[in-house]
């Protein structure tokens, strides 16, 4: 089945070599970054956390999105989803390496990983996150091995891989809670102190995870002859502006809380975002490109025209996507950190290693979903489905 | 000898649990041995001795030099285990308006504050920081795996990384104390290695004014007590539960 | 068997390949030489038996990190003397003072490059060498950082 990767046309290596390309160069950054420290980034002793640690934030909301497919098929026989839960729990796999990738980028000493198994604290949100990640990953490898081989030799998949299914359900939620406690138990930062994080985390990943699986099949659907259906697309759609919905609400939400009770603490953190502090805006406008593509999205999402035609679906994803990349990377984790416990604004911007180094995970991410479709499509190609 | 699957997972099974609980008891016994007489190490910092000599920086300069922090130009990168911040910012959000005015701007120095229920320790993923018996709050460069969470963690700003090798910017290299390799967070020890062969950390003897008062808060008979049960303290950000152990008198 | 000729050539040259470190020193005759190491002055006994220093200083040494660090002993018994647990003020300050001359020069020969402890603890060689009070100071540790 594996080699069924290294079997494809001129645009499937030129893809491929690009990809390669990209993660070199990713990797000699890397290298430096091994060699100098992480003096090269554009982090500094008030903003110890950015972009590694905004993407692994992104891209865990990304990978816990898969359920949104698994759950309506396994657990409610919605049938419609029946040929792409397979390329939501392939996205889930590539997003959780990711995200273990964009955790080792971002230590001083990876070498010394392994600490965090051998000295184990369970009182910390990091020990069970890479619990949950690690067993995230090694469900959906199994979940997406067997159905697939299964549906390869045309028969139903073996009975104890249901139970497993149903276990990753509540697993993708709690990767994502889990993730979200990291910050909001943290007394000193007043941004993040919030319970509303973890809901705000799964209702942004359950818009952005499904947009990216809605732009990958309008691309498959250009590039292969792999047609995901209109049934499927249309309800991956409907849950995309649900949660999108939701999410602007919680965004609400938390700036009523925080401008109505006007704790100098808590404002600061928004008003640093959204319009600058002592001076410093930097991200000032990226905060405002994410809230209004946030809020055209939900509209062209509303108007049944815009969201049925496929050229404007694809838009619509993209701006959704991006929004929420933008909020929950970007302005999550630098806005924690600005102003400083000491009341400190020192801004941050990612320098070009850092950038290379990122690009170079998604690079990976995308060759791992590259060639988990193409095996999945070869496979049933030969089938003819 | 042939060995049947259930048999195998059996014997696999059994030996995990049996490694699992060895390791659990070690982790047990070491805790054990390393009680020390229960003791809570505490800090007053008198602030009306400390602003006696104008731009006085003894404690930080001591400090310093004992543990050979580096001293980092470019304010991103910077190392510091104790340094002055004035006190609107140190004692924020308490501090401001016309409440405290007399105090606007007044330097204090500001360091961990070994709370007893530090953020720090709750968050690292391998106890590279640990709470001891005695209250420090330690710090073991070895297992650090540079992950920074303690500093996100921390209220009060106290830690620092070391983004670059801190070699070339150690002015006077010591062999008193070891240095810290790039990849690791740091920050005030209460110089617990002092303490171990009976000196005073080496801000308090530093101190010429004798505006550092270190001692033991479950010793009744102390000097820190003393002060304490004589003088109003502030503590910073004491509203977050953190219960620091430094106290500041104003 | 068509390519036996190419397969028979191909399997010396990766034979000769891959045994290339063991001809090359036979050759140039480098690999002989054992290092001599520079043993300290005045002091005989080590802080455990020499015969296990000799296998086991590393575990010695662990040991004395976690016991240091994490358990706060900080002294350590051995034959009737007691030593404080430091790499640099014991190990290195009262007998083995001369870094290069014997740690180094052992790892070099046996090719061990994990220590990274110099990174760290301080070889107070680099006192004797710079000028104190001087601006900055080298780093004496292996070029092989971690």
């Amino acid at each position: 089945m594996f080699e069924k990767a290294i079997v494809g046309g001129r645009r499937y290596w030129l893809w491929i070599l690009a990809l390669f390309v990209v993660m070199a160069a990713g990797g000699g950054a890397y290298w430096r970054q091994l060699q100098s420290g992480l003096g090269i980034t554009g982090l500094s002793r008030d903003v110890t956390w950015g972009l590694y640690i905004a993407q692994f934030t992104f891209l865990v909301g990304v990978a816990a999105s898969a359920v949104m497919v698994v759950l309506p098929y396994y657990l409610h026989d919605y049938k419609a989803f029946g040929r792409i839960t397979i390329l939501g729990e392939f996205l889930a796999m590539a997003a959780v390496t990711m995200c273990m990738l964009f955790i080792l980028v971002d230590l001083g000493q990876p070498m010394r990983i392994l600490n965090v198994l051998l000295h184990p604290a369970p009182a910390s949100m990091m020990f069970w996150d890479l619990i949950a990640l690690a067993g995230y990953l090694l469900l959906n490898a199994v979940i997406a091995l067997v159905t697939l081989t299964a549906e390869r030799q045309g028969e139903p998949p073996p009975r104890w891989i249901r139970p497993v299914i149903l276990i990753s359900i509540p697993w993708a939620i709690s990767i994502h809670t889990v993730t979200a406690f990291l910050y909001n138990g943290l007394p000193g930062r007043s941004f993040w102190l919030t319970a509303i994080l973890a809901p705000r985390f799964l209702a942004s990943a359950f818009a952005a995870g499904p947009a990216l699986l809605i732009l990958l099949c309008l691309v498959m659907r250009k590039v292969t002859r792999f047609d995901a259906g209109r049934e499927p697309i249309r309800k991956l759609t409907l849950i995309v502006t649900y949660a999108m919905i939701v999410n602007l609400f919680f965004v609400a939400m938390e700036v009523f809380t925080v401008f109505y009770s006007r704790i100098p603490e808590h404002i600061e953190h928004f008003q640093y975002l959204f319009a600058g502090l002592n001076g410093r805006a930097s991200l000032v406008p990226w905060m405002w490109a994410s809230a209004a593509m946030g809020i055209v999205s939900v509209v062209l999402l509303l108007i049944g025209r815009t969201r049925r035609k496929e050229s404007t679906l694809g838009l619509i994803c993209v701006l959704v996507f991006l929004s929420i990349w933008i909020d929950k990377g970007v302005g999550l984790i630098v806005g924690g950190f600005v102003p400083s416990p000491l009341g400190a604004v020192t801004e941050y911007a990612p320098t070009f290693p850092e950038i290379a180094i990122v690009l170079g995970i998604w690079a990976f991410g995308f060759l791992m979903v590259t060639v988990f479709y193409k095996i999945t499509l070869s496979v049933r190609g030969e089938l003819g489905v | 000898m042939t060995i049947d699957r259930k048999e195998f997972l059996r014997m696999t099974g059994l030996s995990l649990a049996a490694l699992a609980a060895g390791r659990a008891r070690a982790a047990g016994r070491e805790s054990a041995r390393d009680a020390v007489a229960a003791r809570r190490w505490a800090m007053v910092v008198d602030s009306r001795k400390c602003l006696k000599k104008a731009g006085c920086d003894l404690c930080i300069r001591a400090c310093n030099r004992s543990h050979n922090v580096p001293v980092i130009a470019d304010r991103r990168h910077e190392i510091k285990w104790i340094w002055k911040e004035p006190f609107q910012e140190a004692f924020a959000p308490a501090a401001g308006g016309f409440a405290n005015s007399q105090y606007q701007d007044r330097p204090f120095i500001v360091f961990c504050n070994h709370c007893d229920r530090p953020p720090c320790v709750r968050v690292c993923p391998t106890q590279a920081t640990w709470k001891r018996e005695d209250g420090i709050v330690m710090m073991d460069w070895h297992r650090c795996i540079g992950c920074r969470y303690c500093m996100a963690a921390c209220p009060y700003g106290s830690r620092s990384f070391n983004w670059e090798d801190p070699r070339p910017y150690i002015r006077d290299l010591t062999t008193e104390f070891p240095t810290r390799s790039r990849g690791v967070v740091e920050k005030c020890t209460f110089c617990a290695e002092r303490l171990a062969v009976g000196k005073a950390p080496a801000c308090v003897e530093a101190c010429e004014p004798g505006a550092l008062v270190f001692g033991d808060l479950e010793d009744a008979a102390s000097e820190l007590r003393k002060v304490l049960s004589t003088n109003f303290t502030l503590r910073r950000k004491a509203e977050l539960g953190t219960v620091p152990e430094v106290y500041y008198i104003v | 068997m068509r390519d036996r000729g190419l397969v028979l050539v191909g399997l010396a040259v990766f034979l000769g390949v891959s045994t290339l470190p063991i001809w090359y020193n036979l050759a140039s005759r480098q690999g002989a030489a054992r290092p001599s190491l520079k043993l300290p002055v005045g002091e005989k006994d080590c802080v455990a038996p020499v015969a296990y220093m000799k296998t086991s200083h590393m575990m010695l040494l662990n040991d004395w990190r976690d016991r240091a660090v994490r358990r706060n002993i900080r002294s350590h018994t051995y034959n009737g003397r007691t030593f404080p647990i430091s790499l640099t003020g014991t190990c290195l300050q009262q007998c083995h003072t001369d870094k290069a001359a014997f740690c180094d020069r052992c790892h070099a020969y046996s090719g061990v490059q994990g220590p990274y402890c110099w990174d760290c603890h301080v070889d107070p060689q680099l006192l004797r060498e710079a000028p104190k009070g001087g601006d900055a100071v080298p780093t004496g540790g292996p070029d092989d950082h971690r």
